[in-house]
C-alpha cells in the first residue's frame, strides 16, 4: 500500500516535466503564441459583433459564449495530440517513450498543461471582450459558479476526445494532424456552438445527441444567460460526468493500444 | 534502482521484419489507383539474432547503411516489439518487464533528437525530471560531462538549432550520461563528427568503460573505432550476424591475419564501406 502511495507521488512529481517543457517551448515560440492568441481574440469579437445592433444583448452574448466555450474546449481536445505530433517532428518521441514512467503519467502531465493553458488563454480572452461590447453584453443574469463547474465537468470529456484522438499523430504525425482536425470540424458543426441544433438537417441530429460539447453549451448558455443553478442543471452535468468517466480510462486504453500497434510495426523513428 | 538479477544482456533468436507497399509502375488505367496495389515485399531487418554483453564488456556491432543495427538497438530499447525471440536484460524481458528495463538503460542515436529552440540545458532538465533526478545534480553533472567532452559550458543556455552537429551530439551524450545507464547504447555516436569531435567522444566512452559498471553496445561503421573500442565485433549484415569475435579473431577468419578489419568486412559481407 505504501509502496503504491510512493509511485504514485513520484509519478505526479514527473508528470511536472511535461508541463514545465510545455511552458517553454510556448516561451521559445512566442510570437506563434500571440499570433494565436490574436485570432482567438479576434475570433471571439467579430463573431460577437455579427449580433450587435440586429439581436439584444442576449443574442451578442449568446454568439460570445459559443466562441469561448469552443475555444476552450478545442484547447482540452487537441493539446495532447498536438504534443504527440510534435514531439514526432521533433523525434524526441522515441526519448520520451524510452523513459521510466507510466503511460499514464506523460499523458496526465499533458493534460494537466492543457487545462492551465487553456484556463490562461480564455481567461485573458474573457477579460479582454468588455472592453468591446460594453453594454452590449449583459451579465446581469449570469450564474458564474454554475458555469465554471459545467466548464470544470465537460473538461472531463474533451480530455477523453483528445486521448483518444493522440493516436492519430502517434501512427502519422501528418495523417494525424488532419484527422484531428476533421474530427475537431464536425463537433463545432453538429454541438450547437452557434445556434440551436434543430436548425440542423434532421440527418445530423443523432450525432448532437451524442457530442458532449451540445450539452456543455445548453448548460452554460442557462447558467450565463438564465442564471440558471447547477442544481438546475444537475441532469446535464451528470450526463458530462458520465461521458468524461467512460472516455478517459477509454482514452489511456486506446492510446496505449496505438503505442503498441506504432511499436509492433516500426511508427516511432523518424531517422536513423 | 532495479536491482539486477543477472550480469548480462542476452538476445535469443531476435526476430525483426517489416513490410513496405511494393511501388509498382502499373499501365495507365491501374497506375490511377495507387491504393489497390497491396503486393508487399518483407525487409528482413533483424534476423534470428542471438548474442550476450556483459557488464565492464564493450560490444560493437558493424555493419552497413541498412544492415539492422538501429533496428536491434531499438528492439533492446523498448521502442519496438520482436516478431519473435527473446530479450533480457540483467534479467528482465524487454517486453514483460519493460518499465524495469527502461530504468537501467539510455541511449545515444545518430540524429541528435531534441527541442530544437529549447536550449541544452531545458533539453537536459526536461530528461532529468523524466528520470526523477533533482534538477541542481542533473544540471552540475551535465555540465561536468560536457565539459569533459569539450563542450563549452556557456552554449548551455542558447538554443540547440545554434548548435553545430557535433555540439548537438555532445548534449545527446550528456542526456544518456546523465541517467547513469548501466546499459547504454550508442547508435553509430561518432557518424558526421570531425575528427577531434570524434577523438573527444571516443575517448570519454573509454574513460567511462574504466570508472563505471557498465554494458555498453556500440554500432558503427567505423572499423578504426570497433577496433579500439570494442572487446567483442559481430558484423550484421542484411539483419543476420554473420561474424564474431575480437578483432583478432575476426582476422584471422579470413586466413589473412596480416589484414585490417576493412579487409576483413569486406572479404566476408562483400561491400566496401567506404562507398556506403
Ligand atoms: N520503422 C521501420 N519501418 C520500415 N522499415 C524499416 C524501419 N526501420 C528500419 N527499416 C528497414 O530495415 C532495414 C534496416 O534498417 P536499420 O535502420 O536498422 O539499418 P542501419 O544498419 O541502422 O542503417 P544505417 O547505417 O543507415 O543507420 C532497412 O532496410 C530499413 O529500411
Ligand atoms: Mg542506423
Amino acid at each position: 500500500m505504501l509502496n503504491i502511495i510512493r509511485t504514485a507521488v513520484r509519478e505526479a512529481i514527473v508528470s511536472y516535466a511535461f508541463i514545465e517543457r510545455n511552458f517553454n517551448l510556448l516561451k521559445r515560440y512566442l510570437n506563434w503564441e500571440i499570433l494565436f492568441f490574436t485570432y482567438s481574440i479576434v475570433n471571439a469579437l467579430t463573431i460577437g459583433l455579427i449580433m450587435v445592433g440586429r439581436g439584444d444583448a442576449k443574442d451578442v452574448l449568446y454568439l460570445v459564449i459559443g466562441a469561448l466555450v469552443w475555444g476552450f474546449l478545442s484547447i482540452m481536445m487537441r493539446e495532447v495530440s498536438d504534443a504527440i505530433t510534435w514531439e514526432r517532428w521533433e523525434g524526441t518521441i522515441e526519448y520520451t517513450f524510452m523513459a521510466p514512467i507510466h503511460r499514464i503519467t506523460h499523458l496526465v502531465g499533458s493534460c494537466l498543461f492543457a487545462i492551465i493553458y487553456g484556463v490562461i488563454r480564455t481567461g485573458i480572452v474573457l477579460a479582454v471582450i468588455p472592453l468591446f461590447f460594453g453594454n452590449h453584453i449583459d451579465l446581469s443574469n449570469a450564474n458564474w459558479v454554475a458555469m465554471s463547474v459545467i466548464i470544470a465537468v465537460s473538461s472531463l470529456s474533451f480530455i477523453g476526445i483528445g486521448l483518444m484522438a493522440a493516436i492519430f499523430p502517434l501512427l502519422s504525425p501528418e495523417k494525424g494532424q488532419a484527422a484531428t482536425g476533421i474530427l475537431q470540424a464536425l463537433l463545432l458543426l453538429v454541438s450547437g456552438i452557434y445556434y440551436e441544433i434543430d436548425v440542423l438537417p434532421n440527418w445530423l441530429q443523432p450525432l448532437s445527441k451524442i457530442s458532449p460539447a451540445t450539452y456543455t453549451l445548453r448548460s452554460i448558455r442557462a447558467a450565463m444567460l438564465d442564471n440558471a443553478s447547477v442544481a438546475d442543471q444537475l441532469p446535464n452535468l451528470s450526463l458530462l460526468l458520465s461521458i468524461g468517466i467512460v472516455t478517459i480510462p477509454l482514452g489511456f486504453y486506446i492510446f496505449h493500444l496505438g503505442e503498441k500497434y506504432a511499436k509492433r510495426v516500426g511508427r516511432l523513428k523518424r531517422s536513423g | 534502482m532495479v536491482t539486477m538479477r543477472t550480469d548480462r544482456l542476452v538476445l535469443k533468436q531476435v526476430q525483426k521484419f517489416f513490410y513496405r507497399k511494393k511501388i509498382q509502375q502499373k499501365p495507365f488505367p491501374q497506375s490511377l489507383f495507387p491504393f489497390l496495389q497491396t503486393e508487399k515485399e518483407t525487409i528482413k531487418a533483424v534476423d534470428d539474432i542471438s548474442f550476450e554483453v556483459q557488464l565492464g564488456q564493450i560490444y560493437g556491432v558493424l555493419g552497413a547503411n541498412g544492415s539492422g543495427k538501429s533496428t536491434l538497438i531499438r528492439l533492446i530499447s523498448t521502442l519496438l516489439l520482436p516478431d519473435s525471440g527473446q530479450i533480457t536484460i540483467f534479467g528482465y524481458d524487454v517486453v514483460k518487464n519493460s518499465y524495469q528495463v527502461r530504468k537501467m538503460m539510455n541511449r545515444v542515436s545518430v540524429d541528435a533528437a531534441f527541442f530544437k529552440r529549447l536550449s541544452a540545458l531545458e533539453n537536459l532538465i526536461y530528461t532529468a525530471r523524466l528520470y526523477d533526478i533533482p534538477v541542481k545534480t542533473a544540471t552540475t553533472k551535465a555540465t561536468e560531462i560536457l565539459e569533459r567532452l569539450g563542450f563549452k559550458a556557456d552554449r548551455m543556455d542558447g538554443g540547440m538549432e545554434d548548435l553545430s552537429r557535433g555540439m548537438q551530439q555532445k548534449v545527446a551524450i550528456a542526456r544518456a550520461f546523465l541517467t547513469a545507464p548501466i546499459l547504454l547504447l550508442l547508435d553509430e555516436p561518432t557518424t558526421g563528427l570531425d575528427p577531434k569531435s570524434k577523438r573527444d567522444v571516443q575517448a570519454f566512452i573509454n574513460e567511462i568503460r574504466q570508472e563505471h559498471e557498465a554494458a555498453i553496445i556500440l554500432t558503427t561503421h567505423d572499423m578504426a573505432e570497433a577496433e579500439t573500442l570494442c572487446d567483442q565485433i559481430a558484423i550484421i549484415d542484411q539483419g543476420k550476424f554473420i561474424a564474431r569475435g575480437t578483432a583478432g579473431q575476426l582476422k584471422s577468419q579470413i586466413n589473412k591475419p596480416e589484414s585490417t578489419l576493412e579487409e576483413v568486412f569486406i572479404e566476408l559481407t562483400g561491400k566496401d564501406l567506404q562507398e556506403e
